[in-house]
């Protein structure tokens, strides 16, 4: 977390707070975001993700504590942050009733962009999102992920060094949000810093560095790998047998193991601890005649890695989350 | 700061003329307000239904008749012959006035006394009363004038004007007592009050509520240019119905305008600072446009009763008379009566026109200081 060098660092936060009268959204949070990193913001439904981005993007005023967006303080530089930075909010938030161009007129027209750039960047947009056949159409008659992608663009127009997204691909089939993360990838390629809130897993795996964020308290930090290892208790076995469902009926009884679910024709058994249930396992599936082929230990999945940290969050705070 | 101001009035002149709803509120309601007031309200009576009671039935009583009838005010519905039915046609709403000649009224006209002549008025609504009472009053004042400038001239004596004989009373600047005249500058500016701030209290709450506020305060755009390009649009569109709503009152309604366009225009200027100022303050206090619209109603109708539209100032009590003087309509009123009715300019008016700049400037700033915190 203390990064050695501060020019490297796009975003940090330290003690950060925000209530709403008396009811705190975002608990005294710290983390850093280095240059040109993907950082995922994890956490439930009314966890403080979008609290958060709105206090970087200086739109929300913190309560208390400290915060840099490209070294600039979240503060009193809200407006010179506001050059450096592109926002795509959660609730899609551009014109509806302007057409494709006119929006995309309209932003560049705020950041005051070049007339010979504006036209290279309003076609780099246009085409980054697909919409040359919809230039001249109502913004809302577009589908979810053309809507998304223009919003991306319009986030983009001033071509921003830091990129805050609060749930982008929320309502948008899987082939538009596989095409939005390339488009990410593209730009931190290019040196741009994201910073991305997401409910889905798979999109958590894509990124370099997460933050977990629960009842507005920041509950882990790390790279994937580094979160999967720190906080998964229980371990999964990974069984290849015969009979895979008959396998699943048996294996299901024992008290070894907690739970055991179907991957294919593998069955994924989450244990407590891998010894004993590695035995019961093997005993149980001889005893049954059922030909056991493999049995490992494999590494957890980041949902299971979320499930369980809010789920010990949970029990302290007695009030259960929902995860994605 | 201009380019981006531009690019706001750009974008907000798309949008409102893109909307079938602003669209609606831009040009109906001025055109729809000013024609009902200028036909239906209008409180001048003509053809009241009324009675005559002719006892003399004399060409003198049948003159004066005749001249009842002429002046379009009263149209006869009934003549007749018994005092009991007076009563029974009034009570039944029969007619509204009683025309009633006493016998012996030629007699009395020839011989120089008082002839008497009543006129029984209907006055469960006491505004039409009076005003029946009043044209009644005219007409026999001018028979009796005519009478009495006749037999001057047919007297052999020397011709000398006769004091204390004329009792007519002229009403000023308004001569006909058109109601028309006094009402439709009024309702222009009840009429630019409405639409703006309809127009205003919608224009931030509305992105508010669409989210797409949230995109917009992350731009480097500023408050003043934000707010500027919020209020232009509207500015321009009272100055439009302004200008339509002129034309209507003075072409079709022949309302004459007696004083300068040209302070007319600066009136309605810091009348409308006023009143899109109010609107902003509106927009930038609620949460969605429901409640900006249910406040601007709020507003909108006590500023109407305060202002001396209806019922008149010095008639209120006298803690409500104090909160007249927060009425940006109080003052515009007499603005807009002065210029159009009396043709006087701002050495009269220059009292209201600091008002209005004093009040226009202060809600605006407020409603800067207001939005602000959101930004
Ligand atoms: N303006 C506000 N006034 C009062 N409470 C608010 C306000 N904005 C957010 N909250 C509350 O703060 C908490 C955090 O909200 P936030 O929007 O940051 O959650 P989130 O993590 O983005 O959730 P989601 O996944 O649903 O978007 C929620 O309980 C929310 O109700
Ligand atoms: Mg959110």
């Amino acid at each position: 977390m203390h990064s050695s060098n501060p020019r490297n660092i796009a975003v940090s936060v330290h003690n950060l707070s925000k209530q709403f009268d008396g009811f705190t959204a975002v608990d005294r949070i710290n983390f850093e975001v280095k240059k040109g990193e993907i950082f995922g913001f994890l956490g439930p439904n009314g966890a403080g993700k979008s609290t958060t981005i709105r206090m970087l993007c200086g739109i929300l005023p913190p309560t208390s504590g400290e915060g840099k967006v490209a070294g600039l303080d979240i503060h009193t530089q809200r407006e010179q942050i506001k050059w450096q930075i592109g926002y795509m909010s959660q609730k899609f938030s551009l014109y509806e009733d302007l057409t494709v161009e006119e929006n995309i007129n309209f932003y560049s027209g705020i950041y005051q962009i070049e007339e010979d750039t504006l036209r290279r960047r309003k076609e780099w947009v246009i085409e980054m999102a697909g919409l040359q056949r919809h230039r001249g159409s109502l913004t809302r008659v577009l589908s979810g992920g053309w809507r998304q992608r223009l919003a991306l663009g319009c986030a983009l127009l001033h071509e921003p060094s830091i990129l805050f997204l609060d749930e982008p691909t929320s309502g948008v089939d899987p082939i538009s949000r596989r095409q939005f993360w390339d488009l990410i990838y593209e730009l931190t390629g290019r040196g741009v810093t994201v910073f991305v809130t997401t409910h889905y897993m798979d999109e958590a795996e894509y990124c370099d560095r997460l933050g977990m964020i629960y009842d507005g308290k920041l509950v882990a930090l790390g790279t994937p790998e580094e979160l999967k290892k720190e906080f998964m208790k229980e371990t999964v076995l990974e069984v290849s047998c015969e009979q895979p469902m008959k396998a699943m009926a048996v294996i299901q009884n024992l008290a070894a193991v907690k739970e055991v679910t179907l991957f294919g024709n593998h069955l994924h058994a989450v244990v407590p601890d891998a010894r004993t249930a590695h035995k019961a396992i093997q005993l149980v599936l001889s005893e049954n005649a059922i030909k056991l082929s493999r049995l490992e230990k494999i590494s957890p999945a980041l949902e299971d890695v979320f499930v369980s940290l809010i789920e010990a969050q949970g029990k302290a705070t007695a009030t259960g989350g929902e995860g994605a | 700061m201009f380019g981006r101001l531009k690019e706001m009035l750009i974008k907000e002149f798309i949008q409102i003329f893109r909307d079938p709803r602003t669209r609606f509120i831009i040009f109906l309601p001025p055109i729809i307000q000013l024609l009902v007031f200028g036909y239906a309200v209008t409180t001048d009576v003509k053809n009241a239904a009324t009675a005559i009671y002719d006892q003399d039935n004399s060409v003198a009583s049948r003159e004066l008749t005749s001249r009842f009838i002429r002046s379009r005010y009263f149209k006869v519905k009934e003549n007749i012959r018994e005092e009991g039915q007076i009563r029974h046609l009034i009570d039944h709403s029969r007619v509204k006035a009683v025309l009633q000649i006493n016998k012996g009224f030629e007699n009395d006209l020839r011989s120089g006394r008082t002839a008497q002549v009543q006129m029984i008025v209907d006055a469960t609504d006491s505004n039409t009363a009076g005003i029946l009472l009043d044209y009644g009053q005219r007409i026999a004042q001018e028979y009796s004038q005519e009478i009495l400038l006749d037999r001057v001239a047919r007297s052999a004596g020397p011709v000398r004007a006769i004091g204390g004989l004329d009792l007519q009373s002229r009403a000023w600047f308004n001569e006909n007592l058109e109601s028309r005249n006094f009402y439709v500058p009024g309702v222009i500016a009840i009429l630019l009050m409405l639409v703006t701030l309809m127009l205003t209290s919608m224009a931030i709450v509305r992105e508010k509520e669409m989210g797409t506020m949230e995109q917009i305060m992350v731009t480097p755009i500023s408050s003043m240019e934000f707010i500027l390009g919020k209020t232009l649009p509207f500015a321009l569109i009272g100055f439009f119905d302004m200008v339509l709503v002129v034309l209507i009152a003075w072409g079709w309604f022949d309302v004459p305008i007696r004083g300068s366009l040209g302070w007319l225009f600066l009136g309605t200027g810091l009348y409308l600072m006023s009143t899109l100022g109010m609107g902003l303050l509106i927009s930038t206090i609620s949460r969605t446009q429901q409640q900006a619209l249910m406040t601007t109603f709020f507003y909108f109708q006590p500023m109407v009763l305060l202002s001396g539209f209806m019922f008149p100032i010095e008639n209120m009590p006298e803690p409500v008379q104090w909160l007249t003087y927060l009425d940006p309509l109080r003052y515009f009123l007499v603005i807009i009566r002065g210029i159009f009715l009396k043709g006087i300019g701002p050495e009269i008016l220059w009292p209201q026109m600091l008002a209005l700049l004093v009040m226009g400037v202060s809600v605006f700033l407020l409603a800067i200081h207001r939005f602000k915190k959101y930004l």
